[in-house]
């Protein structure tokens, strides 16, 4: 139905039909559109607002009032310089990153060898494994990190063969636990959970562009005498760079977000952006603030998110 | 190049491993939903008593009910405004605003949920300060829930809309058929197993969400997560695992059944192709 495409000669009888084809394309797009700004855009723009406010005494002071013929712009960017010169909350800016980053690396050490393998298994196999990956996407985000919870406790198994293998005392050399026998409520089961819920967004891609690698190209690498050692390193890695980044980015930009595993699975020390601003806003009734965060944390992810969006185009042309 | 037994061996125990990991949990979970203990991590024999706890828990009960009804709503919305949205973006390759469009379709994909949440109870506060409506509750929740899920179900259909040999359609409209009647009787049967996908990806997200449920909410309307999350931050509650084995089973069922029906669809699609490009 493109334009130009079915330009038919102008028939007065086929007239009516190009307009009844006018209002169903107008009605196929608007609603989605109107939709879309309405629920998208529009919340959008009154957060944004809202971070340039001060919260009142019970709501946050309009930023735009009309008093006696005079109409007043009142932005307020103490929230900015609050959370600029409050060590808690940069803290847990930097926090989210980097316990955002450590799953990620965990994911892609994990993940690599097992999307390679995957790739080199069987191909008649290979359909079942990819079934088994995506399955426990079908289970909920929610119970698995409660399961965590569960074994991770003091009782649960895998806390005691923990304990009872001495790997406890490596965590604690190591600092992510405080102490020996104290799993829960720590930056090792807080990435640890992180870890298990997205590694399947690593392996996917990953998978994808592995499966898709052209074998020849080893064979190539071993006839002008590369070790398959340094053929892995120098063939099949670089032509794995996008699934790499796209594995990275699906991995990275949720967990800045998360909540709900750092509530369940986290502790005191373990504050990331997510419960800093679920808290702004149900214990401390700060809208403004939590708006603000908010606002900030965009801008934390919009690096990454762009950085992804280049390579997915990038990748998409190579594909024409 | 042939890879070496120990290399073969090394990456079976990789995936092996892998699997493990990704698959301990859930099967625990099930496990100790049949411990006979009121102590939840202290393994005593088989029983079914949490499940007969569970029959008799009011909350956990209610909210799987708000959930599922949510779920069905949402599912079911999703796929009509993601249908929309991907046959504007796929069929609409010009018109104003088309760029912002695309970009506000995939954002709720990539933005935190906890950022999401917020702005929606913000504006819904404020509008329900300046007209009266809406009552935070199970039409807010719902709004929420179709905002992201339309956006996972633009990305299903349109991905198989891209697909579509646009011959079929252009041949439907030279042989006479109006718009509506191509979209009606030739897109969307060529679409339909992406729809149903869509469909059960939509309703398992909704029925899992715990942020923009929490945000959204009202009195009185407390979804199945809801009362999870409560309980769990508190501790364990083997009431929660015979939950979740319930749920775990239903799921496997439908994602089984949906996999068969979308299997099955394809096939007597192929045939009929084939058919059609012999006749």
């Amino acid at each position: 139905m493109k334009p130009g495409h079915h330009a038919a000669p102008i028939d007065p009888a086929r007239a009516g039909s190009r307009l009844s084809r006018l209002g169903g394309r107008s009605a196929v797009i608007g609603v989605p559109y109107l939709w879309l700004l309405l629920f998208f855009l529009l919340p959008f723009a009154v957060v944004m607002k809202i971070a340039v406010s001060q919260m009142g005494a019970v709501h946050p002071e309009d930023v735009v009032t009309w008093q006696d013929g005079v109409l007043t712009l009142a932005l307020k960017f103490g929230n900015f310089a609050t959370i600029a010169g409050d060590p808690l909350y940069l803290q847990s800016y930097l926090r989210s990153i980097e316990y955002a980053a450590a799953t990620t690396a965990l994911c892609l050490l994990i993940g690599y060898p097992f999307a390679y393998f995957m790739a080199r298994a069987k191909p008649s196999v290979q359909p079942a494994l990819l079934m088994l990956v995506m399955l426990p996407f079908w289970t909920s985000f929610l119970l698995r990190a409660y399961a965590w919870k569960g074994l991770l406790s003091p009782n649960g198994w895998v806390h005691d063969l923990m304990v009872s293998t001495g790997l406890d005392q490596v965590l604690v050399a190591l600092g992510f636990v405080p102490a020996p026998g104290q799993l829960m409520n720590t930056p090792f089961s807080l990435v640890l959970g992180m870890t298990y819920t997205y590694l399947p967004f690593m392996v996917l891609p990953l998978y994808s562009t592995l499966a898709k690698m052209d074998l020849r190209l080893l064979e190539a690498a071993q006839d002008l005498g590369a070790t398959p050692w340094v053929a892995f390193w120098t063939v099949t890695v670089p032509l794995s760079k996008a699934g790499i980044i796209a594995g990275s980015m699906l991995v990275f930009i949720p967990c800045i977000g998360e909540y709900v595993i750092p509530e369940l699975l986290g502790g005191p020390e373990t504050l990331m952006i997510g419960r800093v601003i679920w808290d702004e806003l149900f214990a401390n009734n700060d809208w403004p603030m939590a708006s603000t965060l908010s606002v900030l944390m965009i801008l934390l992810i919009i690096v990454p998110l762009a950085l992804f969006q280049k390579y997915q185009a990038e990748a998409q042309e190579k594909r024409r | 190049m042939k890879p070496s037994r120990t290399n073969v061996w090394f990456g079976r125990a990789w995936l092996a491993a892998g699997f493990v990991f990704l698959f301990v949990p859930i099967v625990s979970l099930i496990v100790y939903s049949f411990n006979d203990s009121p102590v939840p991590n202290l393994w005593r024999g088989f029983s079914l008593r949490w499940y007969q706890e569970l029959l008799r828990d009011e909350d956990l009960l209610s909210g799987l009910w708000l959930s599922l009804k949510i779920a069905f709503l949402t599912a079911c919305g999703s796929v009509v405004l993601g249908t929309l949205a991907a046959f504007t973006l796929v069929k609409y390759r010009r018109f104003p605003g088309r760029t912002m469009f695309s970009g506000m379709v995939s954002a709720p994909l990539v933005m935190p949920e906890v950022v999401i949440g917020l702005s929606l109870l913000l504006t819904m506060v404020s509008v329900q300060r300046a007209i009266g409506v809406p009552e935070r509750g199970m039409m807010t929740i719902w709004l929420g829930h179709l905002l992201v899920g339309m956006a996972y179900a633009t990305v299903v259909v349109q991905a198989r809309l891209r697909d579509l040999n646009p011959q079929l359609e252009e041949a439907a409209m030279d042989l006479g058929a109006r718009p509506h009647q191509v979209f009606w009787l030739v897109t969307l049967p060529m679409v339909s197993q992406s729809l149903l996908s869509a469909w059960l990806l939509t309703f398992t997200l909704s029925l899992d969400d715990v942020v923009l449920s929490a945000f959204l909410s009202g009195p009185g309307a407390t979804t199945m997560p809801l009362v999870i999350l409560s309980r769990a931050r508190l501790g364990l509650d083997p009431r929660v695992n015979a939950m979740a084995t319930a749920i775990v089973i239903v799921v496997a069922i439908g994602v089984a059944l949906g996999s068969y029906l979308i299997a099955r669809a394809e096939r007597k699609r192929a045939q009929e192709l084939a058919a059609a490009t012999r006749g």
